[in-house]
């Protein structure tokens, strides 16, 4: 029993103490922004680690919208309320899905890079390297990548947003029988301004989330290949729950 | 000047490094041998402060690094250069950003001034028309000496190798140690150089210095250090006349 306790007392030890390292990272990284943000190497990440999630965002989108819209737009239809449809895709993308999923995809595919790159870095002595050149890793690795992140994730949220609700669309006309202008004088209806902009302040926070675990855990892993594929796990892992979380309570917060 | 006084490291309960003080003078090159683990490349780490020493005092000239800030550091380690055992180079980019990294990061010399450098740094370490090629496609020994050009471009006053021969053959080897004899003369800089390797250290260094599970038990100049009857200095003199005796 004793043992029990003492494994259960030193996990939550473990994430307390892992939580407040990131803090510190966030305090270290805000600092590093202020002194010195490396304008080009934000740029460079957002055209790496944006460009190359187009296409699977694209795809999330697409077919979330396509089957969003099989789901609904029969029983919509039935209760004659076939002139919501597009405005109800449209809230639902715009205010959850498109930022969540895009989130969670960003999380699989550029935080898992971000992590991949930095551990690599970190196990072939790299950021030792930047250290002993008087270059500060955090400036030089974290500040870009974070910015680049909290720029990069809420331009795919309205890309994906566009995508999805054309999804909808595809189905709704095509398949469900409902007219263009139904659908899309029922986004002209329903849909507000701040139901896209809400969504894109979510991605905000979900594009800064990504990119510090990214970093962090890249910072923290192992030694050897294997620490690295760990490393990359714990990403995908810890910042798909910590936007769920996020999610929640920015929903709350927001609308 | 380099000076430590009362260095100790201890990482959890382990003490890597005992109580050690040393002094190594401006302009001479400095081996330090020992096994593996017995805390030569800590000494080296703690040099430049990339780990900080759990008791003690470490002097660069006139500064006193082990309890001052990463920023104050920083201003430090431009005077210091260091050659990783595995070269570190940045594999994103060319060899010839590598060597000009520090130069970009901490002047605001123009681009072609920068270009010029590299060319000479990279032809004083043997390496020409090689800027564009990216590290993955050099041999062992090729990024030694890249790690010692960008090392070396930011015209350090101090240099740190660890393992510089390390997982290179016998030649190469040899190259790479009158290269580093051969930079210390053109820059009259001080180096400090970790190796397991005996012959390496008895040609490159004016003194060597033994470390033995964490503690320093002898220094002195490389034909005072062969006479030492200290039987752990003497186990690794053996190593080298085996190999010598195997050669021949």
């Amino acid at each position: 029993m004793e043992r029990f306790l003492a494994a259960i007392g030193g996990f939550v030890i473990r994430r307390f103490e892992e939580f407040g390292t990131i803090v510190l990272l966030y305090r270290d990284t805000l600092r590093e922004v202020a002194r010195r943000p490396r304008f080009g190497a934000i740029l460079a990440q957002m055209s790496h680690l944006g460009v190359d999630s187009l296409l699977i965002v694209s795809l999330t989108l697409m077919f979330t919208g396509v089957v969003f819209t099989l789901q609904t737009a029969d029983i919509l239809i039935r209760f004659g309320a076939q002139g919501t449809i597009g405005g109800i895709i449209s809230i639902a993308i715009g205010r959850e899905l498109g930022p969540v999923l895009v989130g969670v995809v960003c999380a699989g595919r550029v935080g898992a890079a971000i992590t991949a790159e930095v551990s690599t870095m970190k196990v072939t002595e790299q950021i030792d390297a930047l250290r002993v050149m008087a270059v500060n890793p955090v400036n030089y690795l974290i500040v870009p990548r974070m910015i680049a992140c909290m720029l990069v994730v809420p331009l795919l949220t309205v890309f994906g947003d566009v995508i999805g609700v054309f999804g909808g669309w595809l189905i709704a006309v095509y398949y469900s029988g409902i007219s263009s202008f139904t659908y899309m004088n029922s986004i002209h209806t329903f849909v507000e301004v701040f139901d896209l902009t809400g969504g894109i302040i979510k991605a905000v926070f979900f594009g800064n989330v990504i990119a510090v675990l990214g970093c962090y855990y890249g910072l923290k892993s192992p030694e050897g290949a294997a620490g690295v594929g760990k490393a990359t796990t714990r990403t995908v892992v810890a910042s798909i729950i910590v936007i769920f979380i996020l999610n929640a309570l920015l929903t709350f917060i927001l609308y | 000047m380099i000076k430590l006084i009362d260095v100790t490291k201890s990482f959890g309960d382990r003490e890597a490094l005992h109580p050690l003080t040393l002094t190594i003078n401006d302009g001479e090159t400095l081996a330090i041998i020992g096994g593996s683990g017995s805390g030569k490349s800590t000494l080296l780490r703690l040099l430049i402060g990339l780990i900080r020493p759990t008791s003690g005092e470490i002097w660069i000239g006139d500064t006193e690094i082990s309890q001052i800030s990463e920023a104050e550091l920083d201003r430090v380690r431009l005077h210091m250069g260091m050659v990783f055992q595995y070269s570190a180079l940045f594999d994103s980019m060319t060899v010839g950003d590598n060597v000009a990294f520090g130069l970009r990061e901490h002047t605001r010399k123009p681009e072609a001034e920068i270009k010029q450098i590299v060319r000479e740094k990279l032809h004083l370490v043997g390496l020409d028309d090689v800027e564009n090629m990216m590290p993955n496609e050099l041999s062992g020994g090729m990024k030694k000496r890249v790690s010692l050009a960008r090392a070396i471009a930011f015209e350090p006053e101090i240099i740190l190798y660890d393992e510089p021969s390390s997982g290179l053959d016998p030649i190469m080897s040899e190259k790479i140690d009158e290269l580093i004899i051969h930079t210390q003369r053109a820059l009259g800089v001080t180096s400090v150089v970790v190796t397991h390797d005996m012959a390496s250290a008895c040609r490159i260094a004016d003194r060597i210095a033994m470390i033995y599970e964490g503690e320093l038990i002898a220094v002195d100049t490389v034909e005072k250090f062969k006479q030492l009857k200290d039987p752990r200095v003497q186990a690794f003199f053996h190593t080298l006349r085996t190999v010598k005796e195997d050669a021949v």
